[in-house]
C-alpha cells in the first residue's frame, strides 16, 4: 500500500509543487510554517483541488475523485468531533455513512487509544487530549486507505503529548497503511518517522528513509539547525553496574541515559540533537560527561552561517555534531579521521526517546 | 367567567389562525432552509436579487404583498387560473390565508435560519466528508442538526408572524367569518361596531397568552438542545 503524489496548485501567491511517494508506515512531512504541509495532505485527502498532476492511493488515481469518496482518514489539528453526538457515534459515523471495509474493528481501535470510558460522553466533555484520541479513533474507523495526520498534537501541551505519542507509536507499528504526517517538531518527527519528506516554499526538496535524512547534513539546512540530530535505534540493557544508570546499547556502542523508563530489553529510539554533541579530536579525560563515542567523520558540511555540520560513525550507527567553522579548523577535521564525540547524558529530551 | 368564554365566531376566528400560522411555517420550512442554504452557501450571479426579493415582503407595505398576491394566485391571476384548474382556490379561501402569512413569515424565517447555518462551523463538514459523507449526508447528518436550534427559533417567530398578520391576509383573501377571518381581522371587524368593548378585549387576551405560549414552547425546546 503506497500513497503517490505528484502535484501543482496554486492558491493565490502560493505555488505548491510536491513529489513523494509513501509506502506503509508513518511519513513525517517537515518544514516551516507556510511551507505547505497541511495543502499537501489537504490535497491527498480531496478537500483542496489540484491543478497539476496526481494523486494516487492504492495505485489507484484519485485526483478527480470527491472527498467522501477517497477513503482517507483524516486528523486537524483541531479535534472537529461533532458536538451534537455522542463519542460512540463520533467513532461510527463513517460506518454510518457507509464506509466499512477491512480496517481495524471498534473493539481494537478503542482499546488501541483507550476510548472505551469516554463512549457515553459528548465531545463538549472531553478534554484535549481526550478530543483528540477520539478523532484518531473516528479517522481509523473509517476504513482508510490512508491516514493523513495534520498536527494532531500541536495544540497539546507538552504532558498530554507525552500519553497520545505512544498511542501513534502502537498505531504504527500496527497497521500496514500509510501514514502521512505534518509536524514541526523534530522530537515528534524522530520518535515516529520511517520516512522523512522535507518542505520548504511549496516545494519538496528532500525525501528518503528517516535514518538517512536526518543523518544527511545537506538536509539540515532544510531541518533547521535545532531541529537537527540523528535517531540512533537500540535496546535498553541492564543498568549501568556503576553508577545504576539506565544503558542503551546501540550497534557501535552504547549511551547512558538516566531518564528512560523502559523496561529493560525493549527496543527503543531516542533523538540526539546534533547541537549537544561535543567533539574532540583526542579522548578526552577528566570530564563530567558519561557518554563519550569513539568514531570517524564520514562527511563534513559547511552550510549557512558560522557552523558545520560534522556527520561520523560509531560502529554502524551515523551522527551528527554541529560544531563552529573556527572549531573545526582550529581541530583541523577531515573526512576519515578519528573523534571522539562527548554527548551530555541530560541532554536527552526524555520526549525524544520513543519505541 | 362568562367574560372569558369565547363566542362561536371568535372560536372559529382562533381555529382558523392556529391552522393558518402552523400550515403557513410547515409550508415556509423546506423552502426557507433551501434558499437560506444558498444564500448563506454560494455565491452566483443574483445571489443579491435572489436576497432582495425574499426580503420583499419585509419591506413592501403588507397591502401591495396582497395585492401582488391577488395578481398573482387570484382567480384570473398569472397562476390563479392554473391552480383553479386543478381545483386548488387560493383568493378568499382559508388556503389563501395560509399562503399569505406563509409570504409574510418567510423572510424573518430565512433570516433565523441563514444565521443559523453561517453560525455551523465549515471545519466540521469538512471532517465529516472525509469520513465518507456525501454533500447532502453532510447536510443531513451535520449541518440540520447543529443548525437546529435556529431553525426553531425562525420556526417560533414565522409563528408569531403568521399569528398576526393582517394587512396582506385582508387584502388577498378578505374578512369572510369562518373561512378567512383570523383573530386579527376579527379583532379590526369587532372594533368597527360600537359595544364590543368585552369582545375585543376577550380576544387580546386569548392572543397575548397564544403568542405567549409559543414564545415560552420555544425557549424550552432551545434549551433542550442546549442541554444535549
Amino acid at each position: 500500500m503506497t500513497v503517490k503524489l505528484d502535484i501543482q496548485l496554486q492558491r493565490g501567491g502560493f505555488h505548491l509543487d510536491a513529489h513523494l511517494s509513501a509506502p506503509a508506515g508513518v511519513t513525517v512531512i517537515f518544514g516551516p510554517s507556510g511551507s505547505g504541509k497541511t495543502t499537501l495532505l489537504r490535497a491527498v485527502a480531496g478537500l483542496e483541488s489540484i491543478d497539476q498532476g496526481h494523486v494516487s492511493i492504492e495505485g489507484a488515481d484519485m485526483s478527480r475523485v470527491a472527498p467522501h469518496h477517497r477513503a482517507v482518514g483524516y486528523v486537524f489539528q483541531e479535534p472537529r468531533l461533532l458536538p451534537h453526538l455522542t463519542v460512540m457515534a463520533n467513532l461510527k459515523f463513517a460506518q454510518k455513512m457507509g464506509l466499512v471495509g477491512a480496517g481495524q474493528s471498534f473493539d481494537e481501535v478503542t482499546d488501541l487509544l483507550a476510548l472505551r470510558p469516554l463512549l457515553q460522553r459528548y465531545p463538549g466533555a472531553l478534554s484535549g487530549g481526550e478530543a483528540q484520541r477520539v478523532a484518531l479513533g473516528r479517522a481509523l474507523l473509517s476504513a482508510p486507505k490512508c491516514l493523513c495526520l495534520d498536527e494532531p498534537l500541536s495544540a497539546l501541551d507538552h504532558g498530554l503529548k507525552q500519553r497520545i505519542l505512544p498511542y501513534l507509536e502502537r498505531l504504527r507499528d500496527q497497521t500496514k497503511i500509510p501514514i502521512l504526517y505534518v509536524t514541526h517538531d523534530a522530537a515528534e518527527m524522530a520518535r515516529l518517522a520511517d520516512h522523512i519528506v522535507l518542505m520548504q516554499a511549496g516545494e519538496s526538496v528532500l525525501s528518503g528513509p528517516a535514518s538517512e535524512v536526518l543523518a544527511d547534513p545537506a538536509a539540515v539546512q532544510f531541518l533547521g539547525v535545532r531541529a537537527a540530530g540523528t535517531v540512533v535505534v537500540g535496546r535498553v540493557m541492564s543498568p549501568d553496574p556503576v553508577t545504576g544508570l539506565a544503558v542503551m546499547g546501540f550497534d557501535g556502542g552504547q549511551l547512558i541515559l538516566p531518564e528512560l523508563a523502559q523496561p529493560e530489553g525493549r527496543k527503543i529510539r531516542i533523538r540526539i540533537a546534533a547541537q549537544d554533541i561535543v567533539l574532540a579530536s583526542e579522548k578526552p579525560k577528566g570530564l563530567s560527561a558519561l557518554n563519550i563515542l569513539d568514531g570517524i567523520i564520514t562527511d563534513l558540511h559547511q552550510g549557512q552561517g558560522p557552523g558545520v555540520m560534522v556527520q561520523f560513525k560509531v560502529g554502524e550507527t551515523l551522527f551528527l555534531a554541529r560544531i563552529t567553522q573556527y572549531s573545526a579548523e582550529r581541530m583541523g577535521l577531515v573526512l576519515r579521521q578519528r573523534v571522539f564525540a562527548i554527548v551530555k547524558a541530560s541532554a536527552f529530551d526524555p520526549a525524544g526517546i520513543g519505541t | 367567567m362568562s367574560w372569558l368564554s369565547l363566542s362561536p365566531v371568535e372560536l372559529q376566528a382562533f381555529r382558523l389562525s392556529l391552522w393558518v400560522a402552523l400550515v403557513s411555517v410547515l409550508v415556509s420550512l423546506p423552502v426557507a432552509t433551501t434558499v437560506a442554504y444558498v444564500l448563506a452557501r454560494s455565491r452566483f450571479w443574483g445571489h443579491g436579487l435572489l436576497n432582495a426579493l425574499v426580503h420583499l415582503p419585509l419591506v413592501l407595505p403588507p397591502v401591495v404583498t396582497g395585492y401582488l398576491l391577488l395578481v398573482a394566485f387570484g382567480r384570473r391571476g398569472i397562476f390563479g387560473s392554473t391552480l383553479e384548474a386543478l381545483g386548488l382556490q387560493l383568493a378568499f379561501t382559508s388556503a389563501g390565508a395560509a399562503l399569505a402569512a406563509a409570504v409574510m413569515a418567510f423572510p424573518l424565517i430565512v433570516r433565523a435560519i441563514r444565521l443559523a447555518l453561517e453560525a455551523v462551523d465549515p471545519k466540521l463538514e469538512e471532517a465529516a466528508s472525509t469520513l465518507g459523507a456525501s454533500p447532502v449526508k453532510v447536510f443531513i447528518f451535520v449541518t440540520l442538526p447543529l443548525s437546529l436550534p435556529g431553525i426553531l427559533a425562525g420556526a417560533v417567530v414565522g409563528f408569531a408572524k403568521a399569528l398576526g398578520e393582517f394587512g396582506a391576509t385582508i387584502t388577498f383573501v378578505s374578512n369572510i367569518p369562518g373561512e378567512t377571518q383570523t383573530i386579527a381581522s376579527a379583532i379590526y371587524s369587532l372594533l368597527q361596531v360600537p359595544g364590543q368593548e368585552a369582545a375585543v378585549g376577550r380576544m387580546i387576551v386569548f392572543s397575548i397568552l397564544l403568542s405567549f405560549g409559543a414564545l415560552l414552547l420555544s425557549e424550552v425546546l432551545a434549551r433542550r438542545m442546549v442541554r444535549r
